[in-house]
Formats: structure tokens, sequence, C-alpha cells
């Protein structure tokens, strides 16, 4: 098989809305096609990554755990934006996996790279 | 759809798999072991345990690469591949036994 | 790279946000995003001072069916649905700034 370099852009909160979601279950499913996965957080996806959801009042599946799990899928390329984290008074510390911090235009170049840029 | 066990109905899809995660015991997974032809012994019940943690902790049941790897990890290398897995569970030891476990299908299982 | 927004700049920031992050390649503008080409508006003073980074376009039957198609900016320029399609083949990768 082909193997692309796939990149998820993940720019909205979690629960609102259901991409946060879905673009965990297409990256489990690249991963589970082999393919070289990596996903970008920026403007409120950021919020995404934020450690501590506790989902029982809402109902909803607690998804916080599932990025957890992105190691034995062997994703580990998860990049963060600076600006976006620091306009959300939001550091490394709050967030629920390691990751790899960056600025808004080193993640612009992280996109240029990608064969396959999936928008959520 | 539903199954009955031991006079207690349980809403499960159309292929068979629970549908409310918390139904399941392991009555249940007996009962669906026998609707799938699995002969349960401490080999099977070693997996389905460890399948029902990794979703606790991960809330996703893994893919056959990653339950191996894992397995691997946990087991033991003589466990961690897909011959024993396979024959342990026939139809696919994602697809199969997480249905026994009371799971959803694994994502990216076709 | 072709970057596509559909959401009014004054409503989200979903342009700012692919002004600030993309890197040169063009931004076709659809839906509401095509607010931000109007002449007079906040959108058109970022889209002038991005225009040397990227090429600008605009979806024209999502201009004129805000009846915004007359007050259309100078710089971007106004494609139709096949023009759409050609631009999302001309670029290997493509962005939706949802």
């Amino acid at each position: 098989m082909t193997i692309k370099k796939f990149m998820m852009v993940n720019r909205k909160a979690p629960y609102g809305t259901v991409y946060a979601l879905e673009s965990l279950e297409v990256v489990l499913i690249a991963a589970a096609f082999e393919q070289d996965v990596s996903l970008a957080f920026l403007d409120d996806g950021v919020y995404q990554l934020k450690k501590g959801h506790q989902t029982k009042g809402v109902e909803m599946k607690a998804f916080e755990k599932t990025y957890g799990a992105l190691e034995d899928y062997d994703v580990t390329k998860l990049y963060v934006d600076q600006e976006s984290l620091a306009g959300r008074g939001l550091t490394a510390d709050d967030l629920c996996v390691p990751v790899e911090i960056m600025s808004r235009a080193d993640l612009g170049k992280r996109m240029e790279e990608q064969d396959v840029l999936l928008s959520f | 759809m539903a199954i009955e066990v031991n006079g207690k109905s349980y809403e499960v899809d159309e292929e068979g798999y629970l549908i409310n995660l918390g139904d399941w015991n392991e009555e249940v997974g007996n009962f669906l072991a026998q609707q799938e032809g699995v002969n349960m012994t401490d080999q099977h019940w070693e997996v389905i345990n460890f399948l029902r943690d990794y979703y606790n902790e991960f809330q996703i049941a893994p893919a056959v690469r990653v339950l191996t790897k894992a397995i691997g990890k946990k087991l033991g290398p003589e466990k961690g591949n897909s011959q024993y897995l396979y024959e342990l569970f026939p139809y696919g030891p994602a697809k199969q036994a997480c249905k026994i476990a009371g799971l959803p299908k694994p994502t990216g299982c076709v | 790279m072709l970057n596509i927004v559909n959401k009014s700049p004054l409503d989200r920031g979903s342009l700012d946000s692919c002004l600030q992050s993309a890197e040169p390649g063009a931004i076709l503008l659809i839906e509401d995003g095509v607010y931000a080409a109007t002449r007079g508006s906040a959108g058109e003073a970022r889209l002038k001072a991005a225009a040397g980074k990227f090429k600008l376009f605009a979806l024209g039957p999502d201009m004129e069916a805000r009846g915004i198609a007359d007050r259309a900016m100078d710089g971007v320029t106004l494609i139709d649905y096949a023009g759409f399609v050609d631009l999302v083949a001309e670029y290997n990768t493509c962005q939706s700034w949802l």
C-alpha cells in the first residue's frame, strides 16, 4: 500500500460539534491502514487536548482518553499552535498528551508538506 | 434487536454487538461466545478482559494490529501474535472478541 | 496549497487563521466567506495586505446570491463552479478553514 502523509487539522472545540470526535475516528482509521498520520491543533482545536474532561453530566463519550491510545497506533506527531494555547490561558502542562508546540508559521510549513489535508 | 440471557433481555445491533456497554457481564459474554461458536477458556477470557481494560482506559476497541502489539507487551510475545489470537477467535480477534467483550466494533474494521 | 474559507470574517476568525498560518498559495472564498471580498468591508484591507502572498478568488454564485457581486473588491478574481473545480485540481492539497 502506498503510504501518504495525512494531516488532520483540528480547529474546533470538543463536544459542541462532532468535528473533534470525527477527526479522531479518521486518525484511527488512517493509522490502522498504516499511513503517516499527524495532527495539528490550532484555534479552538487546542481545547480538544485540555486534560480533565468530565462528560458524565452531558452524557457524551470522554474521548480525551483516546488521545492516549494514539501512541499504540504509532501516531506520535501532534503539533499545537503556541499562539492559540496562549490566547486561551493554556500551557503544555494543561494538555492530556505530549505534543510539539510551535508557531503558526511552522505549523503552516508542516501543512504544506502533506499529501492529504483533512479539515475539521 | 435483543438477546435473552437468564430471563433478561439485552439490546444488540444488527450485527449482534451490545448496544449498552454497561449491560455486559460474564453470562452475557458466554452467551455471545456461544452464538459465535467460541468455547470460552481461560485464554479466551484473558483476551476479553484485556480488551475491556483497554476500552476503559482509552474509550476505544483497538484495531487488530494495535491489539496484537499491546497484548504482546502485556502478556508476552507468545500471545502477542496474530496466529495465537486467530486460533482463539477465528473470525478476527478484534471483531469477534470485541463482540464477546460487549464492546463496539473496532474503528477502521470493515 | 489551496485554502478555502467559508465563514464571514466578521463572525469567525477563519480568514485570519488562514492568513496567519498558511504558506503562500491561493485563497478561495465561498459561502459566507465571500463577504470578506467586498469593497469597504473589514475583510478588504486584510485581503489587500495578503495579496502578495496569495492568489485571491471568490465564488461568483455565492456573491450573487448575497447581492454583493457588484461590490467585489479589486484584486479578487470571481470564478464559477467549474473554476472552483479547476482550482482544486491545480493545487496538490486543500485546507478548508471551517
